[in-house]
């Protein structure tokens, strides 16, 4: 296990190495593998009575979220994480890990539950992302990823976070609210997918690879960032190689992380998770001079309003600082 | 037609006086659609405002200061595509004349005094990076500490892509605040104008108490060429617009911009925050993890229930049942 470093402040920023490109691209594929250990493969190594609950309650099954309580050397955990399939079959079976709603919906059920009883939850993330069809839409998607989020930040009990594979946006993040976020060597985390980067900065989706280096989005540069707090090792050439190893080093991981923080007061712990958000990101102050302010109206504007007059001001306007202009935009968001 | 004479110097016309309607093709003069809140006297298609214009539109005349106007972006990532992050920033910067693609300040909408956000959407498409991010989260804070009620006008493609996960995580940052709002007793409206999509639906805007939308604003979680693309599923009638999140539950009102000052008006008058006295507490409860403390832990939760069976004088802690129960034991027992 690695140890966080501080927060980088600010890179040159240059075009990535040929270099940088292949490894990050590498990872990717890494953490794409077709025989990487998926979230239940980790679960039956790692836990014992692992016992699947389904269902949100409200619509359906989400079989791209599995979830439920098991032991972890004794003592009762919540489970929950995205599930890819190994093939063609299961993979459609679940959607390729990609969560709908009602997917979310059964993991905060799960997590109430958790909170209910006091019980540690440990979360696994392997998602190119939530779903992004029209009956996901129906159903409240973002509704569904902004109430997980709001959950996670409020619950009363320890939670650990692993990153198995893909790391993808808010699909991941929704279940990825943590006090300690661990992830293996060649897992990912992003933002959005190195091929929807690539499309809409680059316009070009097989500069892939570029915008996965641009990103910056491998185990390695997200502890560098303090968005992950240690890295566990995988076995040889990947986690693909040796399951068993692999489920090893992130029990031992999960038991340690469980350690440290189960010693917190849950008001303590509650404080720790708001402070540890709040602090993310790179945000540099008063560096730019005075703000913009709107002019109090000059004596001759206020006997012009008293008078009528026209061609003088109702009020003062903010929208004469920050007016209208054009409105094209070719830098969206994710 | 004027006469145009040989010798004389050409007016220059200004070519920007006009502005064309997406929705009906009519051309609109520039000083009548600033003088109809940029909404075509036509049709009725609502054009995207600055946030100048939106605090003139929204809050009562010179009431608006904003808090925290110095914060600026740094370049975590050293991003760089086709060009660099930070010369971005500054292309938006003097476009707009704004620092960041969010402002927050405080203000009164008819004397009601409000702490309120809003985003701009020429910004580098409104997008969300560390900065706007931590001026959501601030005036959140900021309605809390002042026990006010929040209000974010939300316009944003999602979260930056420029800053990676450090964007993604804003989704977090910025919905923590919301746990405590709910346990102040604080009311959170969101108002959705077009467009509000991605990362910024999938958190605070998605979790207002009350979620006012422009009509026919485009709202959605993945844009609809994503949702298209991927799922290659013909697209419902007005899908992703406000029109169809009321349909389908997740907002609750769609308001004409004409009425909107007055709809929030009455929202606020409606829904005041609760008396101080309620106010939000680090919770006291201290419960740990393990056998004892989730014994203690489930004492506590179960209180009254176990005093009850077991018959415990909660008063003077003396046990007048048979007391078996370990939760009954103390010390100063007989």
């Amino acid at each position: 296990m690695t140890e966080a470093l501080p927060p980088v402040v600010a890179v040159e920023a240059a075009p990535a190495t040929p270099e940088a490109i292949e490894t990050a691209w590498r990872h990717v594929q890494l953490a794409r593998h077709a025989q990487r250990p998926r979230t239940l493969d980790l679960v039956s190594r790692i836990f014992t009575d692992f016992t699947e609950l389904h269902g949100d309650r409200s619509f359906g099954d989400d079989p791209a979220i599995v979830g439920g309580p098991a032991l972890l050397d004794g003592r009762a955990v919540m489970v929950i994480g995205h599930q890819k399939g190994n093939d063609t079959e299961s993979n459609i079976l679940r959607n390729f890990g990609s969560p709908h709603p009602e997917g979310l919906r059964k993991a905060q059920r799960l997590l109430r539950l958790a909170d209910k009883l006091g019980m540690p939850v440990v979360t696994m993330l392997d998602t190119a992302g939530a779903f992004p069809g029209p009956a996901a839409e129906e159903r409240g998607q973002a509704e569904a990823i902004a109430s997980s989020i709001k959950l996670m930040t409020g619950l009363q009990v320890p939670i650990v976070v692993v990153i198995v594979g893909e790391g993808g946006s808010g699909g991941a993040l929704a279940i990825g609210v943590g006090d300690e976020v661990l992830a293996l060597e060649n897992a990912v985390y992003a933002v959005i997918s190195p091929e929807g980067c690539a499309s809409i900065l680059w316009r070009a989706p097989d500069k892939a690879p570029e915008a996965a280096a641009a990103m910056r989005m491998t185990a390695a540069d997200q502890l560098e960032l303090g968005v992950v707090d240690a890295i566990i090792e995988e076995p040889g050439e990947g986690a693909h190689t040796d399951h068993d190893a692999t489920a090893r080093a992130v029990k031992a991981a999960i038991s340690g992380a469980l350690e440290r923080i189960s010693q917190l007061a849950p008001d303590t712990l509650l404080a720790t998770r708001y402070a540890r958000l709040r602090g993310l990101g790179v945000v540099l102050e008063g560096t730019a001079g005075p703000a913009p302010t709107v002019e109090p109206p000059s004596f001759r504007h206020r006997l012009g309003r008293l008078l009528r007059l026209p061609g003088v001001p109702r009020r003062p306007r903010w929208s004469e600082v920050w007016p209208s202009g054009d409105d094209g935009s070719d830098e969206g968001g994710a | 037609m004027p006469i145009k004479f040989p010798f004389s110097r050409r007016r220059e016309g200004p070519t920007d006086a006009w502005t064309k309607c997406p929705s009906c093709d009519s051309q609109i003069f520039n000083k009548q659609l600033e003088r109809s809140q940029r909404v075509c006297p036509t049709c009725g298609h609502h054009f995207r405002m600055s946030v100048g214009e939106r605090i003139d539109l929204l809050l009562d005349g010179g009431s608006f200061e904003e808090r925290d106007a110095g914060l600026e972006s740094g370049d975590p990532l050293g991003f760089h595509d086709q060009k660099p992050y930070p010369d971005r920033l500054e292309t938006a910067r003097v476009k707009t004349g704004l620092r960041e693609a969010a402002v927050w300040g405080t203000g009164a909408i008819d004397g009601q005094r409000v702490a309120i956000g809003l985003f701009d959407f020429r910004f580098m498409g409104g997008s969300m990076g560390s900065v706007v991010g931590e001026k959501i989260a601030r005036c959140l804070e900021g309605a809390l500490a002042e026990r006010i009620p929040a209000i974010v006008v939300s316009a944003s493609g999602g979260a930056r892509m420029q800053e990676g996960t450090l964007s993604l995580l804003q989704l977090a940052k910025t919905t923590a605040p919301l746990t405590r709002l709910d346990a102040a007793g604080i009311p959170f409206i969101s108002v959705l104008t077009d467009p509000t999509t991605g990362g910024v639906l999938a958190s605070f805007a998605s979790l207002g108490d009350v979620i006012v939308a422009e009509p026919r604003a485009l709202i959605g979680f993945a844009g609809a060429r994503v949702a298209s693309g991927t799922v290659g599923e013909e697209l419902p009638e007005g899908f992703q617009t406000s029109e169809f999140l009321l349909a389908h539950g997740f907002v609750d009102m769609v308001v004409p911009r004409a009425e909107l000052r007055s709809t929030l008006t009455r929202i606020l008058r409606v829904l005041p925050a609760a008396p101080a006295e309620d106010g939000w507490q680090e919770a006291p409860e201290v419960r740990g993890w393990g056998p004892i403390g989730v014994l203690s832990g489930l004492a506590e939760r179960l209180g009254g229930a176990v005093s009850e069976t077991i018959g415990i004088d909660t008063e003077t802690g003396s046990t007048t049942g048979n007391g078996n129960s370990p939760h009954a034991h103390r010390e100063d027992q007989p």
